[in-house]
């Protein structure tokens, strides 16, 4: 009898190396199958030609100059609470907190607009209101890195707990001051005065944003690459021990690295309530902690390769926006869509880290997939 | 390093890309050109077709929108806040002339666009700020529902007779319970309205309020029903929009009147009749007035009359025999003018009845009561803007909690 060793149907290795070019070809592979499911899919409950729903959704987000620039200012909003995560997840901190992390900045913001409306000029309260707004944001951050630090608390539950201690915070905040009285809102902060609204840049409305955006994703670029402090962190990613041995204070990364983020988040709340809404709402941060780490991830924490991840994400959401009013369907159709296209970009990097061999037959070479 | 560089320069070029845009195209206007295509009518909703609020909208939109021949374009899930002026700038770029926002919380953004939309009109819902903001594109609209809510308290009140009448009151005298929303003037004006339907013709009665601090939320709503039930309530009523009272109310077998539609489907049994604003004659008589040329009024308040107060279907299996003779016989006292739902003759306030109340009808955000709206013996809600104003808190109805 023929003695092999029996050989499993499928058997998946661990990719070693593989080509940048084949990388994105597998990439752009999986978009492309996704859009074809989307397609089918799009056809067979709504009956609706598939090429004009992805035609609108182009044109919901890049139809006019006007839905450019929202684009462009979400996608600002975005990128940096995504920039603002990358180092703590690249240092395998776990940090679900962005969103509460934002909340702390809003929260900080409205309060000086607030409290110091009449008090003192509108610059100076921009510039109270972002040195609050920062501190905030890294004090939101520091707590749980500190905790991390000092006794090993789990990170993931602590950073995700915050985040409903800040809203909650903005929810009191909201009854307090809140216009007119009983609507459980606060309205449009300072409508009159417009203190502590940030200035408009060259007649653009979303500049501002879009520019802090740049700053500091190029800035978070160059920490991360050539910087001494992103190296440390990457190493505290790799493994701790080595980090310890090769003499970093760990703890003092964690903290240093979580306020850095903290700080970011701040920011992005700042620019939330003075730049652009004016008001302060328990939605206002909208989840992007959480999409910013599905875009965080989704570029490996490269803040340039974010720019298209996010864009991805922003241009889904506004073209998921637009099939709904033009075909009368469902936002959730939207959703749906962006979820399959997420599912083969997710299921993508599976096949970019790991090779499928199929058992060889007839002594032929089985083809990689 | 190369393929950064490139990458970075891709980001920098979307980002030139709309300032080069503008600067280039100067003015050309590309949408809608041909002057015979339809009028455009946008819509901007806080949710989608899932709210039983923003429903009540969309229906009525589309409705008026194909009887008066114009093309409607809908923008839902658009939040309270800067998005909501985005939104706005989109519809005109869109070629809307007349845009409308349902919820209270969009008013900021939609007084933004109107200022720098100046030929476009913006009509608003539920909004404050209208006729202090001298606007000549920015209108307010609300309805008189303190009336149809009045009319089910009616409703409420004779079937309070009945179970009085049968003997089977859980306490000494009928009392009822509400599930309110917020503090806020609006559900004020609306359980107080309702309450003094029901005294009208159960001159006894009491109510219990208690708040759930959200304009939707099912649990809090079922929840709070639950405890007025608890509490002795023989009636249950609510502002807050979702399923959570009337379910809670089919299934303790206490009596329900409903708010935003019939829920008679849900609550077969304890539903018997419900209050609602129907949008179309707003948006039809905003369409026709941009159609035709003619000035929006600043602030517009729909009643019974012009077919913007309904009350939905009565549920004959639970209602109080008579009730329908005894609210057609109200309906026309109110329309002619011999009942007024705010009689100072018929409610009193720390005991004793009031001939002067100053209101905060100017939202200037000052909390600052500044309009006299009692005069000829009745308090003047919705007449000197559309949005209620009422926000006493008269003899016979206890608050529970006053945390929102």
């Amino acid at each position: 009898m023929d003695k092999t060793k029996k050989e499993p149907l499928i058997h998946i290795t661990k990719r070693k190396m593989i080509s940048k070019k084949r990388e994105w070809a597998i990439r752009l592979g999986s978009i492309l199958i996704a859009l074809v499911v989307c397609a089918i899919i799009t056809t067979l409950t709504t009956h609706l030609n598939p090429i004009s729903v992805y035609a609108s959704m182009i044109d919901g987000s890049f139809g006019s100059e006007r839905k450019i620039w929202a684009l462009l200012k979400e996608l600002s909003i975005l990128l940096m609470v995504s920039v603002a995560l990358a180092p703590a997840f690249k240092m395998k901190f776990w940090n679900l907190g962005g969103g509460g992390q934002v909340m702390a900045g809003v929260l900080a913001t409205t309060s000086c607009m607030i409290l110091l409306e009449n008090k003192m000029p509108s610059g100076a309260i921009i510039l109270v209101s972002l040195i609050a707004a920062l501190a905030a944001g890294a004090l939101w951050a520091f707590i749980p890195a500190f905790c991390k630090a000092k006794w090993n608390t789990n990170e993931t539950l602590f950073t995700l707990m915050m985040n409903y201690v800040a809203t909650q915070l903005v929810a009191y905040f909201i009854i307090k001051w809140e216009s007119p009285r009983g609507s459980g809102k606060i309205g449009i902060i300072n409508p009159n005065t417009e203190a502590g609204w940030l200035p408009v840049v060259a007649g653009k409305q979303y500049l501002l944003p879009v520019l802090v955006a740049i700053v500091i994703t190029i800035f978070m670029y160059i920490y991360l690459k050539y910087s001494k402090q992103g190296y440390e962190l990457s190493v505290v990613g790799e493994s701790q021990n080595t980090a310890r041995y090769v003499g970093i204070n760990v703890g003092k990364v964690i903290i240093r690295t979580l306020i850095l983020c903290g700080l970011i988040c701040g920011l992005t709340g700042w620019l939330l309530v003075a730049g652009t809404d004016h008001t302060m709402t328990t939605t206002i941060e909208a989840g992007r902690g959480f999409l910013g780490v599905m875009v965080a991830w989704l570029a490996h924490f490269n803040p340039i390769g974010m720019v298209l991840s996010g864009l991805l994400m922003v241009f889904m959401s506004r073209g998921g926006g637009e099939i709904s009013t033009a075909f009368g369907l469902n936002k959730s159709f939207g959703d749906i869509l962006t979820g399959i296209i997420l599912f083969f970009v997710i299921g993508s990097e599976f096949f970019i880290n790991y090779q499928i061999h199929f058992r060889k037959s007839h002594g032929k070479e089985a083809a990689d997939v | 390093m190369k393929k950064k560089l490139i990458a970075l320069m891709l980001c920098l070029a979307m980002v030139m890309m709309p300032l080069l845009a503008s600067c280039g195209g100067g003015g050309s206007d590309d949408g809608g050109s041909s002057e015979e295509a339809k009028m455009k009518v946008g819509l901007i909703t806080l949710h989608d077709e899932n709210s039983t609020y923003d429903l009540n909208f969309i229906n009525a939109f589309q409705e008026s929108c194909d009887k008066m021949g114009v093309e409607a374009v809908i923008k839902k899930n658009i939040p309270e806040g800067q998005e909501c002026y985005d939104a706005a700038g989109e519809l005109v770029d869109e070629g809307c002339t007349l845009i409308f926002a349902d919820s209270f919380g969009h008013e900021a953004y939609m007084i933004q666009a109107a200022k720098e939309f100046p030929d476009v009109q913006f009509c608003h819902a539920t909004g404050t700020k209208a006729h202090t903001e001298g606007l000549d594109n920015y209108h307010n609209a609300f309805a008189a529902i303190y009336e149809g809510r009045y009319l089910a308290g009616v409703a409420a009140g004779m079937k309070l007779n009945e179970i009085k009448e049968a003997g089977n009151l859980k306490g000494a005298t009928p009392k009822m319970g509400y599930v309110g929303a917020f503090t806020y003037a609006e559900v004020v004006s609306g359980y107080t309205s309702f309450y003094l339907g029901a005294k009208s013709v159960c001159p006894d009665v009491t109510m219990d309020v208690t708040f759930t601090g959200s304009w939707y939320d099912e649990t809090a709503e079922k929840e709070g029903a639950n405890k007025l039930i608890q509490g002795g309530a023989d009636l249950i009523s609510q502002h807050a929009d979702s399923m959570g009272a009337p379910t809670a109310c089919e299934e303790a077998g206490i009596p329900d009147v409903s708010y935003n539609g019939s829920t008679k489907s849900a609550a077969p049994n304890t539903y018997i009749i419900s209050s609602r604003i129907n949008w179309s004659p707003y948006y039809e008589y905003c369409i026709d007035a941009v159609q035709n040329g003619k000035a929006i009024d600043t602030d517009w308040t729909g009643t019974i009359e012009t077919g913007s107060v309904e009350l939905t279907e009565l549920n004959e299996d639970v209602a109080a025999e008579g009730t329908q003779a005894k609210l057609d016989e109200v309906k026309a006292g109110l329309a002619d003018g011999s009942i007024h739902v705010f009689d100072t003759a018929n409610f009193t306030v720390d005991g004793a009845a009031l001939d002067s109340y100053k209101a905060d009808v100017d939202d200037m955000g000052d909390y600052e009561p500044e309009t006299e709206v009692i005069s000829d013996g009745y308090f003047h809600e919705s007449e000197y803007r559309s949005a209620p104003y009422f926000d006493l808190q008269i003899d016979g109805i206890n608050l529970l909690d006053t945390a929102f």
